[in-house]
């Protein structure tokens, strides 16, 4: 029988190695944040670990101040826990901070930086971090992209022209461990989201070596509608319920 | 006798954005004074606004009492929902994006060149830090972010920018050559301030319209480049 429901979210990041490269699912914002497996990555003891994601290190007073008059909830969390524990060498991201939210606090990774941490941070445009993903589940190692043409992003790079206009060449990002978040899942690992909390969640899923996803709620197999199914099972390896 | 000069407040310089939308469009809005545009779609026009993390056609900005996590735009706002909406993932967000199918994306900016270069995610230059961003961020300085900014300005059909004409302290943000860091060369075709909207063609930058009380004149000294005068120059029409 095949069951890809694990008893927790610990027990579901064991194996994260020291320098293993995550993606991270959710946007950003509090919707679709993978947030207890981020807290489960918090307690392993892998260290130099590369996170990827669109804004996967905004921490928890850049929701607060986000949230205006709605109530970010206790539960939320992101990768400012992996940063304050030092666990982070590398962020691969499209938003590092976010330049429309002043904090009482820096945002963490300047708080990391300013503590003396030594971390790599690689800036992507966001639709092209996407495409990266995309293309390590695919199987296809590297393409050509319109987006950074013409812009700091191009030195050093290879740039082909394809009818008239310039494409830079980039490259998949080979992953050992995805982290999403989903509303429903089933034992095959079959998912369906929630509005646009699904986001990198959908993308980032299949497109590590293992995919791991929390859910809000485990259903029978055949309660998702096959045709309401927005990832496959075979994308996913591990899932957990969402500890809320 | 002159007239009182009247600079447009943001939402009313949303409000002359939504001006541009056509019936049938694909409309992404960036964050800022863009986003405010969703909601003075004109009466008996439909268009459709996508927001990048997987969302076409979300009604307008959600009042608070039915804001709801799982409905939020690209810019961390809530949103509503509307009929005929659909949700999708990040990298078919995108495919849109790339693939031309967004007819127009609006964005705020940082700076404008008179060639339509657009720089709207840096405040400075990466050159300075060897093109770095931890050198960048070790001086202090806000850290600077892309999102989606650079896929919008290199792939959408349309480019608008929609921003306060000068900074605070009153520099011109409509420049000759951009000295930030730049999204995309030559993207923006529509420049919609507070004072003015311009035009950027192959000839140069074209003064369309102007706010209640600004002349010509008044709209050049805060700008750069030298501006053309549109012979059909009107008072900013909402």
């Amino acid at each position: 029988m095949i069951n890809k429901i694990v008893g927790s979210a610990r027990e579901a990041l064991a194996d994260v190695f020291d320098g293993a490269v995550i993606l991270c699912g959710g946007f950003g914002c509090v919707g679709g944040m993978p947030a207890t497996l981020f807290r489960a990555l918090a307690e392993v003891p892998a260290r130099n670990l590369t996170l990827v994601g669109n804004a996967p290190v905004l921490g928890v007073r850049a929701q607060k101040a986000a949230a205006r008059t709605m109530q970010v909830p206790d539960w939320f969390a992101d990768g400012e826990l992996l940063l304050k524990n030092g666990q982070v060498s590398k962020l691969i991201v499209s938003v590092p901070a976010m330049a429309i939210y002043r904090l009482e606090e820096p945002f963490p990774i300047v708080k990391a930086l300013q503590a003396g941490q030594d971390i790599e941070v690689e800036l992507v445009p966001q639709g092209t971090l996407a495409a990266r993903m995309k293309a390590a589940r695919a199987g296809i190692p590297a393409f050509y992209a319109r987006p950074g043409t013409g812009t700091f992003l191009q030195k050093g790079r290879e740039v082909r022209r394809f009818d008239g206009k310039d494409y830079l060449l980039e490259e998949a990002i080979r992953a050992d461990f995805g982290i999403i978040w989903a509303h429903k899942g089933d034992r095959h690992g079959n998912l369906v989201y929630r509005g646009t909390s699904r986001s990198f969640n959908a993308t980032v899923a299949g497109a590590a070596r293992v995919t791991v996803a929390e859910v809000d709620e485990i259903v029978e197999l055949g309660a998702i509608d096959p045709e309401a199914v927005a990832t496959p099972g075979i994308w996913v390896d591990r899932i957990v319920r969402r500890a809320v | 006798m002159n007239m009182p000069k009247h600079r447009l407040d943001e939402q009313t310089i949303a409000m002359r954005v939504a001006r541009e939308f056509q019936n049938g469009m694909y409309v992404n809005l960036g964050g800022g004074i863009p986003t405010l545009a969703a909601n003075f779609v004109a009466e008996g026009r439909e268009v459709v606004f996508h927001t990048e993390n997987g969302g076409l056609g979300y009604g307008g900005i959600a009042a608070t009492e039915e804001a709801d996590w799982d409905m939020f735009n690209a810019s961390f706002q809530p949103v509503t929902y509307a009929p005929g909406m659909s949700f999708f993932s990040h990298d078919e967000a995108f495919d849109m994006i790339r693939g031309g199918k967004i007819d127009l994306s609006v964005l705020g900016a940082m700076q404008v060149s008179e060639k339509g270069d657009l720089a709207n995610w840096a405040i400075g230059n990466m050159a300075d830090y060897n093109g770095d961003v931890v050198a960048w961020i070790r001086t202090g300085r806000f850290p600077p972010g892309i999102g989606g900014a650079m896929d919008l300005a290199a792939a959408a059909k349309k480019v608008i920018v929609a921003m306060k004409h000068v900074t605070n302290k009153n520099e011109p943000k409509i420049v000759r050559k951009c000295t930030y860091e730049i999204t995309a060369p030559r993207c923006v075709s529509l420049i919609i301030t507070d004072i003015a909207v311009i035009e950027v063609t192959p000839q140069g930058l074209v003064l369309k319209e102007t706010a209640p009380g600004f002349t010509p004149e008044d709209v050049q000294a805060e700008t750069e480049p030298i501006l053309k005068i549109d012979p059909a120059l009107k008072e900013i029409q909402l």
